[in-house]
């Protein structure tokens, strides 16, 4: 140990202090109309000493700490699957079972489980969307939840105003998304990467702005309560049937009524949505579109110089993108029941950003993942409700500097020449 | 003058007021974008950190029995740069620095989740209620003809107006004459051609973000007095403005962090003076579209050459 290891861990120590000493240390307390201060609790205190310990500690053994990580072998999640598993001719037999899984365990499980199932897979549908823009095209998107709002409140206006149903809103709110997509790209896409952020950002602000402004359409902060919930074939999961002359799923089957049908509906119209999306996007990667995007993303000037339209391509992918975000956002409405510019802040976009990062930009079976991580763990660690937006942060913090790469990095097939 | 050109002047000053502490938080993002090419997330909440340390400097020198507003309001400002001077080198030093090097999108996603961290931060050790603190400074300077319309300059307004001169002219004065100005100066011209120099880049860096935090820390001292109430959300929407306001003047260009600033805080008074308030915001951003289409590089930027 050198002495200056011993001077570095005293400086961050020190530093450490200095953060939390005003910001823990004391709080503010409005006592009528004066502000007061007040010391903290020795609890808190010894949490302040207790945090400074160890940042002197593992500052000064910071060598030692890095060669243990360093021997921690870093978890390569694709060595998980037995080799066996991963020869082509299993994958679709390996694919049918899955899907199979899926299909039939919410027979089995609580409803609130099945409930949370039903919210991972909304999160997947976002996280294949954003997968689009930033992932393939590489196009830094910060204001996805927009798009995601435009998706919800088309079916819950035309659901509230016209009476239509969730069929046929399904296709329209995906369509308006991809429409409010072209039209902010048009304009935007010729910008830099940072520039489309920060304008995507912005965009998302307004359409919340507008969305708890216009309260005469959308009802302003309070929302919009009480959207109908999506029909199979016309027949209504309630008690008794809202609609003049439909009936219900439990008096057409004539089976007694459980509230956990509804439950069990929504989930599996969600691995439906999840499971074509899937099989477009796949699709669309294998076609020239698909390709251009990537190429796109790799080299810009490379592309322009072999006569891609670099306009129309991005623009492809950013409505692409949009519309799922609006699928996303039509289904979203339709499970809630409840709508309301809340549910569509600046956070959100971030979560579903770290799910396309988290898991791998460009990769779907990474995403996939990530969205399961990202939604269960804070379901797990209910009783740290309060830190969990903190731990959320500096998980997205400790991942870059962990595994930049994501958890299942993208995988294309590829040839190298022998570096000598 | 007529009622309406003295109401328009009374919305220019209001205007210039907010504008002027936009342009002080716009300056910590161009300068930081400036060098290293990455838009530091988590300088909105740098600002609302000063803001708190103000008010809690200020909230317990006032309960400690101090009288003196001026010596009280020296003490906070200084306290208020050094903290959040400290916050936002560890930032740069926990968050920034390791990934340095790698894909563009890498740091900017770790800066998310670092303003995520600060804001909640703050949520669990200060609350999230507003906090309010009475006005400290109070009266103000006014013409016109009271029984019409009266324009009216608050001391706190000029106080703002004197404070944010006084800084920019002393960031110029660094920035153009010192040595470690003129260290700046080359890194965000040439980052590699400067290291090989013999500067030590990570320090010119540091300094970036300490010199942004300290005018952010400003910038929450003002603002906190002027509107006297913080909460930790603030730094958000702060952040999102003074950016776009970097982006406006052309980002990486001091004086254009200083124009757009002004620009956009006159723009969002005139049209809080036109429509209904909650609307500024749309305004503001639409302005951002526009001026980008146009000026691809914003009104003071240079255009950039692609090059393969």
């Amino acid at each position: 140990m050198t002495q200056s290891k011993f001077y570095n861990a005293i400086f961050a120590a020190g530093i450490t202090f200095i953060l939390a000493c005003l910001m823990i240390g004391v709080k503010l307390n409005t006592e009528g109309t004066t502000l007061t201060v007040e010391g903290a609790t020795a609890a808190q205190w010894g949490w302040i000493i207790g945090g400074i310990t160890v940042v002197f500690f593992s500052q000064l053994f910071s060598n030692q700490i890095d060669s243990a990580f360093g021997k921690l072998p870093k978890p390569a999640v694709s060595q998980l699957v037995p080799q066996s598993l991963k020869s082509e001719a299993m994958k679709p037999w390996l694919l049918a079972g899955v899907i199979v899984i899926m299909l039939i365990w919410p027979f089995m499980a609580s409803r609130g489980a099945v409930d949370l199932a039903t919210l991972t897979l909304i999160y997947i549908m976002l996280g294949l969307g954003l997968n689009i823009v930033v992932g393939l095209a590489g196009l830094l998107d910060l204001g996805f939840v927009a798009f995601y709002a435009v998706g919800a409140y088309t079916y819950a206006l035309l659901s509230l105003y016209f009476g239509l149903s969730f069929w046929i809103c399904l296709p329209l709110s995906a369509a308006l998304a991809a429409l409010f997509g072209f039209l902010l790209g048009f304009p935007v896409l010729r910008l830099r990467g940072d520039y489309l952020a920060i304008v995507t950002l912005g965009f998302g602000e307004i359409i919340r702005i507008l969305l708890n402004n216009w309260t005469a359409v959308t009802g302003g902060p309070n929302g919009i309560s009480g959207i109908a919930k999506p029909t199979l074939f016309g027949l209504e999961f309630t008690r008794k049937a809202k609609t003049e002359g439909a009936e219900t799923f439990h008096a057409f089957f004539d089976i007694s009524y459980s509230s956990s049908y509804k439950v069990i509906f929504l989930y599996l119209i969600a691995v439906v949505l999840v499971i074509f999306l899937i099989y477009l996007i796949n699709r669309l990667i294998r076609m020239p579109i698909g390709r251009a995007w990537e190429a796109l993303r790799e080299d810009e000037i490379a592309c322009r110089s072999l006569g891609l339209n670099r306009t129309a391509i991005k623009l492809s992918a950013f409505t692409i993108g949009a519309s799922t975000a609006g699928f996303a956002g039509c289904f979203f409405a339709a499970r809630q029941g409840f709508i309301s510019p809340e549910s569509f802040i600046f956070i959100e976009s971030a979560i579903i950003l770290a799910i396309v990062v988290l898991g791998g930009m460009g990769s779907q079976v990474g995403v996939i993942l990530a969205a399961i991580v990202m939604t269960i763990l804070p379901e797990l660690a209910r009783e740290f409700a309060e830190y969990r937006m903190l731990l959320f942060g500096l998980l997205m913090v400790v991942m870059m500097r962990w595994r930049p790469e994501g958890l299942l990095p993208m995988k294309r097939p590829q040839l190298e020449l022998n570096k000598q | 003058m007529s009622e309406f050109s003295l109401y328009l002047l009374q919305q220019l000053i209001n205007g210039l007021t907010i504008g002027s502490t936009y342009a002080l938080i716009a300056i910590g993002y161009t300068m930081v974008y400036g060098i290293i090419g990455m838009i530091n997330f988590a300088h909105g909440e740098i600002y609302m950190i000063g803001s708190y340390v103000t008010f809690i400097v200020i909230a317990g020198l006032l309960g400690m029995g101090m009288v003196s507003l001026p010596i009280i309001l020296i003490i906070a400002l200084v306290v208020a740069i050094f903290i959040a001077s400290t916050y936002g080198w560890t930032v740069e030093r926990v968050a920034y620095r390791p990934l340095r090097g790698s894909n563009r999108l890498i740091p900017l996603i770790s800066a998310i989740g670092m303003s995520i961290f600060l804001q909640n931060f703050v949520v669990l050790a200060q609350g999230s209620r507003d906090v309010a603190l009475p006005p400290q400074i109070t009266g103000g300077w006014s013409f016109g003809d009271p029984s019409n319309f009266e324009v009216s300059v608050s001391y706190m307004q000029m106080m703002i107006f004197a404070a944010t001169f006084v800084t920019m002219t002393v960031l110029t004065l660094f920035i153009s004459r010192s040595r470690m100005g003129r260290a700046c100066r080359a890194c965000s011209e040439d980052l590699g051609m400067t290291n090989l120099l013999g500067i030590d880049t990570n320090k010119i860096i540091a300094l970036t973000f300490i010199i942004g935090a300290a005018l952010a820390a400003v910038a929450g001292l003002l603002l906190g007095l002027y509107y006297g109430v913080v909460n930790p959300f603030i730094g958000f929407i702060a952040g999102l403005k003074a950016f776009t306001a970097a982006v406006l003047g052309g980002i990486g260009s001091i004086p254009g962090a200083v124009l757009g600033g002004l620009l956009l805080g006159v723009t969002e008074a005139m049209t809080a003076a036109f429509f209904p308030a909650e609307y500024k915001d749309v305004v503001a951003f639409s302005l951002l579209v526009l001026i980008l289409l146009v000026r691809p590089s914003g009104l003071l930027g240079k255009p950039e050459v692609e090059k393969v």
